[in-house]
């Protein structure tokens, strides 16, 4: 009879917890997608042997406490400022791989300026931009990137563009810089997808190693919280709703390469 | 060996940033500064000593690359004038809080607002009290001369990294845009990695295997730990008085005694000069640092004197300490001249006659 004893072994293991994910317990809430991408960039920081040479920033919002989960040197950022801090870093570290780890609202209308200004540059590092379309940590007050009729706590008969704006595709607009090299929009909501996005930030590393200029990924990711959906739901509602504003793919990859998707 | 230049004050402390093995600067155009960053860029130190030269796209920017910097250990420096500044102090109070080192010029300006762009010294307050938000300190010397431009690059740094705090350097538009002849400094070779990983076992450089991961940050949500932290940074800022420097001019028989720093120390300067001549026994006590600020001396110093004349370029800010360093023991007296107007010896010492 075979017991787990027997299929416990080294050579059948086809998954574990990366170590460079601390113990601590994620503080996310059920079905939001900052955990998987926390897993994703510390296992290709794995893969690639680079926990040595890797800075992450986490500035403000959900994503201010990644430096309790990931295994890494790390700084915390004003709200908005994290690539101006990586501009530093990345330049007076040419041979080290910075990331930043921004949500919309952070990236795309507090630090709208820093963020072009970085990617114009061309800074040697990677953006990683999860958009949720709302600002998660402050209880889901509208975002840059809240979509059009989507219901926060300050759009609570939605988001009437007449009055409050449009909808701000800065991932678009990033990819139209010279300073980019590896511009694209990726989900974490599926494994397929999950896949997808860990191979993008693959590519974005092998990219910083060989200098070629700022890579910007973003995840269209969901808050079953701040959207006041279960999980599920809020998948749902992400793919029939976020992907028609923002559609996943590549926007932009280093001339001369095919990315391998 | 020493080189002799005449050189602008703004000048003088950007070839001292080159000469002190700064690491990077990172700036923004604003009247009566800008020739910081072109000096650096006309000097091209990044092709020399390696060091980073950035203008950046906001002030806003400039102080928030310096705090990317300085968490990984490195030396360094922004600089700006009063409205510059003002943007920058939200990134000033984060270093303070992330326990950062980092040396940060404001040739100031008359304000408030836009204001003009001649010289004032009405950020005072803003550079002694915290200006940020938040209960924190910045260590504030207050150059009086294009020599001190210079020189106090270095000592800005040393004491910056020493405490593990931001320093500033609080000049104006008088002393950042005269020309005066300046001694310029032997170079410092700029640190190593490993030096610096050395030096600043905190500085995200990258995690070793041999230590845990350098977290910086500000943030502590649990306000019993966040209370500690800025007990701790309390005891800091008491340990920093060790820090104190002020300078004494005709102070052993003063009868009279003037307070005041910067541009308008040099100023007073010739006050004290011109009434000796008078046989008027006026002294001049210069405090050089203004955190931590020369309270003692002064106190001692209301023992001996009939009354004491504060003088600054604003509407009054440092008298106020001078008043709580003199305990009512004497009258302290102000003059002073705004909005970027500038008040000659005559006038100072006019004033002070009035109150003999």
């Amino acid at each position: 009879m075979i017991t787990y004893k027997d299929i416990i072994k080294p050579e059948n293991l086809v998954y574990r917890r990366t170590p460079l994910l601390t113990q601590k317990t994620l503080s996310f809430c059920p079905g939001c997608g900052h955990g998987t991408v926390h897993r994703l960039i510390m296992e290709v920081v794995e893969e690639m042997n680079i926990q040595q040479d890797t800075i992450g920033i986490a500035p403000v919002g959900c994503s201010v406490l990644a430096y309790e989960f990931m295994d890494i040197d790390m700084q915390q950022a004003a709200h908005g400022r994290a690539t101006a801090l990586a501009t530093a870093l990345s330049r007076l570290m040419p041979n080290k791989y910075v990331f930043t780890y921004q949500g919309d609202g952070d990236l795309a209308a507090i630090g709208t300026a820093e963020t072009i200004h970085a990617c114009n540059r061309g800074e040697n590092f990677i953006i990683i931009f999860i958009n949720n379309g709302i600002y998660g940590m402050t209880g889901g007050q509208m975002a840059p990137t809240t979509i059009p009729d989507m219901i926060t706590t300050t759009s609570p008969y939605g988001r009437d563009t007449k009055i409050m704006g449009n909808p701000l595709k800065i991932t678009e607009l990033v990819a139209q810089l010279p300073g980019t090299c590896y511009v694209t929009r990726q989900s974490v909501h599926t494994p397929n997808n999950v896949r997808k996005t860990k191979k993008a930030i693959r590519n974005a590393f092998e990219y910083i190693k060989q200098k070629k200029g700022t890579c910007f990924i973003e995840v269209v990711s969901n808050c079953p919280s701040g959207w006041r959906m279960t999980p599920l739901q809020a998948n749902k509602w992400m793919e029939e709703n976020m992907f028609k504003h923002y559609p996943l793919g590549d926007l932009k990859v280093p001339s001369n390469e095919n990315v391998k998707q | 060996m020493s080189e002799v230049k005449l050189m602008k004050g703004n000048e003088a402390f950007a070839e001292a940033l080159i000469r002190a093995g700064t690491d990077a600067y990172f700036g923004y155009p604003i009247t009566p500064q800008s020739e910081v960053v072109e000096y650096l860029m006309s000097q091209k130190p990044y092709e020399t000593t390696g060091m980073v030269v950035l203008q950046c796209e906001s002030e806003v920017a400039a102080i928030n690359m310096c705090y990317g910097g300085a968490g990984a250990g490195f030396k360094v420096a922004t600089s700006s004038s009063s409205p510059g500044i003002s943007l920058k102090q939200e990134g000033i109070s984060y270093l303070a809080g992330a326990e950062l080192p980092a040396l940060i010029l404001n040739v100031a300006r008359g304000g408030p607002g836009l204001g003009t762009i001649q010289p004032a010294q009405s950020d005072y307050f803003q550079a002694t009290k915290g200006g940020g938000h938040g209960d924190y300190r910045l260590f504030v010397l207050a150059p009086s001369s294009v020599q001190e431009m210079a020189d106090f690059v270095p000592l800005a740094f040393d004491v910056a990294f020493k405490y593990r705090n931001p320093a500033m350097i609080l000049s104006d538009g008088i002393i950042g845009q005269m020309m005066e002849k300046v001694t310029l400094f032997e170079p410092i070779p700029r640190r190593s990695l490993e030096q610096i990983e050395k030096e600043c076992p905190w500085a995200t450089t990258g995690k070793k295997p041999n230590r845990e991961r350098n977290i910086i940050t500000s943030l502590d949500l649990d306000p019993i730990s966040q209370e500690k932290h800025v007990m701790k940074l309390k005891e800091k800022y008491e340990k920093m008085q060790a820090e104190l420097r002020y300078e004494e001019i005709n102070t052993d028989d003063a009868e009279y005694l003037i307070v005041a720093y910067g541009s308008s120390a040099r100023i007073c300067h010739k006050v004290v000069s011109i009434a000796r001549k008078q046989g008027l026994k006026v002294g001049l006590l210069r405090p050089i640092t203004l955190f931590p600020f020369p309270y003692k001396r002064i106190n001692e110093l209301a023992n001996k004197v009939k009354h004491i004349l504060v003088t600054e370029l604003s509407l009054g800010q440092m008298v106020e300490d001078v008043k709580l360093a003199v305990e009512g023991k004497v009258p302290v007296y102000f003059y002073g001249r705004t909005g970027g107007a500038i008040y000659t010896p005559v006038e100072i010492l006019e004033y002070l006659k009035t109150k003999l």
